[in-house]
């Protein structure tokens, strides 16, 4: 049943990515349950605006959990406390009237804060330009059923293709490692028939170029799982730490 | 103006194949000396960019997210066709493209679909190369589906998110062609302005969305690749930046706009909770596979769905039409749906829903096979509305999905501007009236991959390159323009928010101009709008600077252009006295509430060029010719 909570929110505020930025107190009245996060930040922006202030920045765009361009750490967790999911899907039901909630931005070295909750991610395009592809002109391509894929290993490279490229894994992560993110790319590609050509140079190029975007290493903390809002699982790290042994002794 | 369609001669299985002939080439070692200008990186914008760059010309690609991976092409849930024929029921290039042709209600160009059923094939080739994890059968090969208003299983899927998938392969050949330095890629970007050099297109204004900055931009030809309108409703599936503003620079600078009035209202989205709701949520197509559509046979009955028996339960699209049952074309079971509720058998808190019930196909297949086929989508369901669809039905009511309008463009997708092309949604050739079910996907790439490869080489073969650059008075013009607009919107500094005026116009759309039409309505519609229009531009409150970011000042120059663009909706509609696929207007229907063509009259394009600020557009008409197919009442019972 819709009912409405009023919440208090400290938020992160800064105005670029020059200046230091500090947390500041909302009060986010009337909020109705069936509200997604954000748009109870919606709710208090058109307040901020009316009011002739800056209203918070966020990124966001499609509201339904696949583009992967929202998120923010909600009470220490990245995209909120309920598991498998984006912000723009947590809805306010899963909080209490007279909560006070913490938002802040992805921390990460790699991502550098734009404004407020806003972060730069080309980090991860960065990666992905160093080798996240099969290099296929357009043209030419065979039928597509002279490729056979078995269905469970088409399977488990879908499961690794669900990565939204959100950020949640750094954000998670003690070590603002990019791993779960990486190997979610590798594992896809290397899995199936058509990506084992480039296999070996696609896993050390992308590894490499993700120790120079400033991310961290793996400790297996598994806290990148336990946050990635599209379930992806380290079984794709281990995939990816043998891809990149077997790559190396070559 | 005269409207060209450029239509090769000859019969329809030869004309892409002659036309690519015919088509001049572009010297590979010349082919460097070109910039091309791509805005947008959805399904259409990335596969263009990476294709065009890999032929060999410098490319420079902008998008409005902070990557390109994030454009709403996304989001497409329930797959693409091809006319493959694996399951060997009888799929054909014909047979897609005569489905095509008569989903749209015969208001599409033959010789368009023709080549884009063709086209559909290589695609998926491509795609599999690429390495786009499509559904697979037990031996391996590909699996498909049936997919709205098909009769054969020709939709090949990943999941719920082939969109997803298919973008991915796009933003990684893209992305390839990144770091092979062909692309420049310019993230955070919004394109504020076409520039014209000699009627041509030669470039673009941005404006950078993290400092601010007006950004000019030269090239020998413009691409754009920028979506739909389908945000003019406010509410809707789209991405909430989804917006109208490059192909409204376009048409202010000389490009027709086609059809504006053909909009989808997609069946089956979550329906509208509250007034602060952001957007509608799609509910994949491909539900209605297993889904049965009912509401209840008495009025106001309040029973829990699962205490109504069959018996009191009025399955209307099976019972209305026993051939198609569940799977009529979007507009037909939006329509449908519509009429239950405005005859007061809806069901839910406002009335305005219809159930989707999955108990019979739970029963018939076991919960774990309805898991497989659609589990991310009753997860996605349950996040949102708190109820557990394996349990009790879902409730669904049609949102503003997609729209089949879009810039006029010729057979090699060039707008009425010379150097101007179009690709994907923001274009309006191939769907005519009302877009078939995983028809999207298959367009948006047919046009980046395939066509538009040869067709802009056709035109830069008789362009000299580079012969414009940014110190061209045409940019100073044109981004000072631009500056104009954005201190006018900031100093305006009035007492409505540009969200609330937006949700306003949204809702004028919606009552007047949405899943029926009238003359009287739409009148009404217009006068609203020019109201509302006075009202933003003095009314209007858009704190902070235009350096830096400021994302309410993106919003409010969104919304202008989408109050502009909705004047010329709302007289294409009223002008189009007809009913034909997602166009329904009230005084134009069979005895059985069906929408009634008037082939006679309106069997063509109608492209509007404007005609200055406040002043009624100039109707142009593109007749349609059919040799084809034979133009008939739809009918899917």
């Amino acid at each position: 049943m819709t009912k409405t909570i009023n919440l208090t929110l400290k938020v992160w505020r800064q105005k670029n990515g020059n200046v230091k930025g500090r947390m500041e107190t909302y009060e986010a009245r009337g909020i109705s349950t069936d509200m997604s996060f954000l748009e109870m930040i919606d709710v208090v922006n058109e307040g901020l605006i009316l009011k002739g202030e800056d209203p918070i920045a966020f990124d966001h765009d499609c509201r339904e959990g696949i583009c992967g361009m929202c998120g923010a750490v909600v009470n220490g967790r990245p995209h909120g406390p309920e598991k498998g999911t984006t912000l723009c899907q947590l809805h306010m039901r899963h909080f209490d009237d007279g909560d006070e909630v913490v938002v802040e931005p992805w921390r990460s070295r790699a991502f550098k804060v734009i404004k407020d909750l806003v972060v730069d991610r080309s980090a991860f395009d960065s990666i992905i330009q160093a080798g996240g592809y099969i290099s296929v002109n357009t043209g030419g391509a065979q039928d597509a059923n002279a490729i056979p894929v078995p269905q469970n290993v088409a399977e488990k490279a879908m499961d690794a293709a669900e990565c939204i490229g959100c950020g949640a894994c750094v954000a998670a992560c003690p070590n603002a490692s990019a791993m779960l993110f990486v190997s979610a790319k590798v594992s896809q590609l290397a899995l199936l028939p058509q990506g084992r050509p480039e296999a070996a140079g696609r896993v050390k190029a992308m590894v490499s170029k993700m120790d120079d975007m400033g991310f961290g290493h793996c400790g297996n903390e598994r806290e990148c799982e336990a946050e990635c809002p599209k379930n992806i699982s380290i079984v794709n790290i281990a995939r990816m730490n043998r891809e990149f042994i077997k790559a190396s002794l070559k | 103006m005269k409207l060209d369609s450029k239509i090769p001669d000859g019969p329809i299985a030869e004309k892409w194949d002659r036309h690519k002939f015919d088509l001049k080439l572009v010297n590979p070692a010349n082919k460097r000396k070109y910039t091309v200008i791509v805005v947008g990186t959805g399904l259409a914008g990335a596969s263009a960019s990476a294709s065009l760059a890999e032929l060999g010309y410098n490319v420079k690609t902008f998008c409005i997210q902070d990557s390109p991976r994030r454009a709403h092409s996304i989001a497409a849930q329930g797959g693409i066709n091809a006319a493959k024929n694996y399951q060997n029921d009888g799929d054909s290039v014909f047979r897609l493209f005569y489905d095509t042709v008569k989903g749209g209600d015969f208001r599409a160009r033959e010789a368009n679909v023709y080549r884009l059923a063709q086209i559909s094939n290589n695609i998926i080739d491509q795609c599999v190369a690429q390495g786009v994890p499509f559904a697979r059968e037990y031996g391996g090969l590909l699996a498909n589906r049936s997919f709205g208003g098909a009769q054969v299983s020709r939709t090949f899927y990943a999941r719920g998110q082939t969109g997803q998938q298919l973008l991915l392969g796009a933003y990684g050949a893209l992305s390839r062609q990144v770091a092979a330095k062909k692309v420049t890629l310019f993230a955070r970007r919004d394109m504020l302005e076409l520039v014209l050099v000699d009627g041509k297109a030669k470039g673009i204004i941005t404006r950078n969305l993290v400092t601010g900055d007006i950004e000019k931009h030269a090239g020998d030809a413009v691409i754009l690749a920028t979506g739909g309108y389908g945000n003019v409703f406010f509410l809707s599936t789209n991405a909430m930046a989804c917006n109208v503003t490059a192909a409204m620079r376009a048409y202010k600078k000389g490009a027709c706009f086609a059809n504006p009035c053909f909009t989808q209202i997609h069946p089956t989205c979550i329906p509208v909770h509250g007034d602060y709701q952001s957007k509608l949520t799609l509910m994949s197509e491909s539900l209605r596979n297993d889904g049965r559509v009912w509401v209840p046979k008495t009025i106001g009955d309040k029973r829990k769905p699962a205490d109504i028996p069959d018996s009191e339960r009025n399955y209307f699209l099976e019972e209305k039409y026993p051939s198609f049952g569940n799977l009529v074309p979007r507009d037909v079971a939006s329509r449908n749906a519509k009429e239950q509720c405005d005859k007061g058998f809806g069901v839910g808190e406002t009335g305005y829903a219809v159930y989707l019930d999955f108990k019979d196909a739970i029963a018939r297949d076991g919960e774990d096979v309805i898991r497989k086929k659609y589990g991310n989508l009753f997860t996605m369901y349950e996040k949102i509305t708190a109820e557990d669809p394996y349990k009790s039905p879902m409730m669904i009511y049609p949102a503003s999905h997609y729209t089949m309008g879009g810039l006029w463009v010729d057979y090699n997708l060039m707008s009425t501007i010379n150097g101007l092309f179009v690709l994907g949604e923001a274009n309006f050739s191939d769907h005519g009236a009302n877009r078939l079910g995983a028809s999207a996907l298959m367009q948006g790439l047919a046009d980046g991959y395939f066509i538009i490869p040869y067709t802009l080489g056709a035109y830069l073969a008789k362009e000299k390159p580079g012969t414009v650059n940014t110190d061209h008075d045409a940019f100073t013009e044109a981004s000072s323009d631009v500056v104009t607009t954005l201190d006018k919107l900031l100093s305006i500094k009035g007492k409505r928010t540009c969200d609330d005026i937006h949700r306003e116009l949204g809702k004028i759309l919606w009552d007047y101009c949405g899943m029926s039409r009238n003359e009287e309505g739409l009148e009404k519609a217009k006068t609203l709008v020019k109201n509302l229009k006075k009202e933003f531009w003095t009314n209007v409150t858009v704190p902070g600077t235009a350096a830096g970011m400021n994302q309410t000042l993106e919003r409010a120059g969104r919304v202008a252009e989408f109050l502009d663009f909705s004047l010329m909706l709302l007289e294409d509609a009223r002008t189009r006295r007809e009913s034909c696929g997602g166009h329904f207007n009230d005084a134009f229907q069979t005895d059985e509430n069906e929408a009634l063509r008037d082939d006679e009259h309106f069997s063509h394009v109608a492209a509007w060029e404007y005609n200055g600020e406040d002043r009624e557009p100039i109707l142009h008409k593109e007749p349609l010719v059919f040799e084809h197919v034979t133009l008939s009442q739809r009918s899917y019972k």
